[in-house]
Order: structure tokens, then sequence, then C-alpha cells
């Protein structure tokens, strides 16, 4: 590790991740994957198509344990305790880190629906305590005013970018410590696409977000920091400042410059 | 190689600036000539061709913008248009100063000079030098030779104060001449001027190649 990736590792850190590997089968996806997520910041993950991102993000809420035949070393700590130890309830994980996915996916249900889902799984079950959620949860993915007057609605009558605002949504109403974001803007137009940003923007006061994105200027401008993934390895991590204006290792440069990948 | 075609437009952005360059360095060259030789018809020339880069920076600089806005350049290629922009600014007005020196050449026209000049080409000199050795540096994207031309600027600065203060004490002797020696101080300052803006030229250097920015008129 640089100078610079070490004095970039803050102790404020909502997840620590330490000399990560993951295997699909014969094929090592990630490679000694060691670097802190900090706390109420958004950390951004990078790197060209197979380089490990989203294998990255889907090991942090343990998705990635969906797929047959993996392999994993090394650990994984969320608040100081490995999600990987056998005794870690993947639900407990689950309450505190959401996820939102490149393509809009909501339930076949109202948007009113579509929100209380988590929280009713929850043992929710006041009608006032659920309106109250719903609320509070369209508001903070900046989608209320568009949908109060339709909340019973299907979902599936949204555009794109309110139905991607809607699976945010979705995902704060358990009322998540993290929200893992896989390309969550590809597939929107380019004013959704600002509006999914600023959303980011003010939702990291309350919560920790790592996003993985293709849009080089996306990252700049909303993560405070970022990491750069190639073959599995995490090549370069630092201030997000740093590394798209002055990156460390060549193969950042070649890469953010647009040279290769 | 991807980006092909951006990587042709960072490469013709540059031969523009070197251009833009030679032409600044013309224009001092033939300045101080102009004011050896008091040559008002050489210091019209400079006047008239400053008009070149003036043009050459306005083209410049709108290419560098339209690429920073459609290509969305970052690292390297981000610093390389950020210091084009900083370094056109600089070379622009070196081209300024030329004319300013021009104007002082004619405004003392062929009057006979108070004393023959040795301190004020001396000092043209080094600072001509300056100017070659920056657009040297930036060529060759030099570091240590950016530093040395930043060095070089205190002698400049040195030798600006003692000339002034000489021409100051001149004034007194000979108060008939004021206007005449007020021009040569005129042409001290922007010689010194001139320097300054090499200085900065390495600054646009140093941050190019290493992306750090120093303050090198300190």
């Amino acid at each position: 590790m640089t100078q610079a990736q070490q004095t970039a590792v803050k102790h404020d850190a909502i997840y620590s991740v330490n000399q990560f590997n993951l295997w699909y089968g014969q094929d090592h996806a990630l490679k000694d994957v060691t670097f802190d997520i900090p706390q109420n910041q958004v950390t951004a993950i990078i790197g060209p198509s197979g380089c490990g991102k989203s294998t990255f993000i889907k090991s942090l809420n343990r998705m990635v344990e969906m797929v047959p035949g993996i392999k994993m070393a090394g650990s994984i700590n969320y608040k100081n305790k490995n999600i990987f130890d056998p005794k870690y309830q993947v639900e407990e994980l689950r309450t505190d880190v959401g996820m939102v996915f490149q393509k809009p996916n909501p339930f076949p249900k109202s948007i009113y629906e579509n929100i209380v889902y988590g929280p009713k799984i929850h043992g929710i079950k006041d009608k006032q305590t659920l309106d109250n959620i719903v609320e509070k949860s369209l508001k903070s993915a900046a989608l209320w005013d568009e949908v109060k007057d339709r909340l019973h609605e299907n979902a599936f009558g949204l555009s794109g970018g309110q139905q991607q605002r809607l699976c945010i949504a979705r995902s704060l109403a358990i009322e998540p410590d993290v929200i893992l974001m896989d390309e969550p803007t590809s597939a929107l137009d380019p004013i959704s696409t600002l509006k999914i940003e600023e959303l980011v923007q003010s939702l990291k006061e309350d919560y920790s977000i790592v996003i993985v994105t293709h849009n080089m200027q996306q990252a700049a401008r909303i993560s405070d920091k970022t990491a750069f993934f190639l073959n599995g390895e995490v090549i370069e991590y630092d201030d997000t400042n740093q590394l798209f204006s002055n990156p460390s290792d060549q193969r950042t440069e070649d890469y953010i410059t647009g040279r290769f990948g | 190689m991807v980006r092909e075609n951006f990587t042709e437009q960072l490469d013709h952005l540059n031969s523009q600036l070197v251009e833009m360059g030679q032409l600044a360095q013309k224009a001092i060259n033939q300045s101080i000539l102009a004011l050896q030789n008091q040559d008002v018809d050489q210091a019209l020339k400079v006047i008239d061709e400053d008009d070149k880069i003036n043009h050459l920076e306005e083209t410049i600089n709108e290419e560098t913008i339209w690429l920073i806005a459609k290509e969305q350049p970052l690292a390297s290629d981000l610093r390389r248009l950020v210091s084009t922009l900083k370094i056109t600014t600089d070379l622009e007005r070196i081209g300024d100063l030329a004319v300013n020196i021009a104007k002082s050449v004619i405004r003392i026209g062929d009057e006979p000079l108070v004393k023959p000049l040795e301190d004020i080409p001396r000092m043209a000199t080094i600072t001509q030098e300056m100017v070659e050795d920056v657009l040297n540096a930036y060529a060759s994207e030099d570091l240590v030779q950016a530093q040395k031309v930043a060095d070089t600027d205190d002698q400049v600065d040195e030798m600006y104060g003692k000339i002034v203060q000489e021409l100051m004490e001149m004034m007194a002797k000979h108060p008939e001449q004021i206007a005449q020696i007020t021009q040569l101080a005129f042409i001290c300052r922007f010689l010194e001027r001139v320097a300054d803006h090499t200085t900065n030229i390495s600054e646009g250097i140093i941050y190019l190649v290493k992306g750090k920015v120093y303050d090198l008129n300190d």
C-alpha cells in the first residue's frame, strides 16, 4: 500500500475488509481485498467489466453466497463483526444493509405496498406507523411530492427514474445503516441520474453508501472515497479528488483517462 | 489505442501552444533588438504582430474548453488542459509586455540615449534565456529546467532593483532627460514582469507533471 493509501484509511469505518478472497469455482474473482469503508461517506467502486466490483459489493451483504460453488477466505467486518462468521445471522445483516440494483425492480404492487413490504416483514402492523414510514421514506428519496396523490397506484406506472427512487425509498423503509448501489443510474436518463446523484449526496448524512459505477464523472461528483478494482484486486484506494486528479498508480491513470478498459 | 481522436486533439493543442510560445519569445527578442538599435520600424512590427499571439490564445482556449466539455478529462489529461489554459495566459501577457517595450522604444525615438545601454541588455538577455528555457522545459516536461527558470527569477528581480535605483539617481542629475529615463525604467519593469510570467509557466509545468501546485514566486 502506498503512503497515500495508508493515510486514506480512516478509523470510523463501518466496514473493514481484510485480505478478502473469493473464488467462483476455479476463478479467483477477488484477491486480497483490503480496505475500510468509512461511515457516513460515499465510497465509489470503479473498474472495467469483470474486475470484481459487483462481486465485491454483493459480498458486503452476503448476496454472493447465493452463487453455488463459491469459496471465500479472509474477512469482512461490519461494525467490528465478521459477517461470514457462522454465528452471524444474515437476516440481521440485511436489515442493516439495503441494496439498490442497476435496473429498477419495484414489486408488482402499489407504491405504498412497495415501501411497507419490508417493515411488515419485520412485524410492523400499525397503520399510522406504516403511513409515517411511507411518507418519510418517499421524502428521503425525493419522490414524495411526485407520488403523494397516487400512493395506491401500481408502481409500474412510474417512470424509470421514479421507479429507481422508489427502490431507494423501499431500501430506506427498513432504516438501514448502509445502502449498496450497483450501477443505480446506468439505465436512467440524465435528469433522473442527476436526481439520484443529489439524493445520494443528501443520504450520506444518515447512511453510509457504497456505489458501483461505470461513470467516472459520477464517481468524481458524488463520492468521498474511490476504490479502483482491476482483475479482482484493489489497485488504488484513495480520496476521490486525489484519485481522479493525480492517481498514484499508472493502471488507475490509464483506466480513468480511458486509455484501456 | 482507445481515445485516439482525443490524443490527436491533445497533440494538436500542444503544438499550437509551442507555436504561441515561439511567437511570444520572438516578440520579446524583437522588442529588445528594437531598443538596442532604437529602431522604431522594428518596434511597430512587434506591435503589429501581437495580434497573432492574441488570436492563438483565443483559439487554444476555445479548443481546450471544448475538450474539457466533451471529453471530460481526468488525471494527467485534465492537468494538461488546465495547465494549457494557465500557460496561454502567461504567454499572452509576455506578448503584451513585448508590445509595451516596443511602445517605450517608440516614445524614446531616435533621441540620443542619456548613457549607453549596458545593464538593461544584460537583464534582457537573462529574461530571454528564461523564456527560451521555460519553453524547452514545457516541451520536454523537464522539472529540473522548470525549477532552474524559477530560480533565475531572483537574479532578475535583483537586477531590476539595482537598475531602477541607478535610473532614479540619473534623473536627479539629468532632469531634462526624465521622459527618456522613465521609459527606460518602464522597460526594466516590463522585463521583470516577463521573468515573473516565465516563473508562472514553470509552476504550470510542475502542476502538469506532478499534479502539485507550487508557488515559485516566493
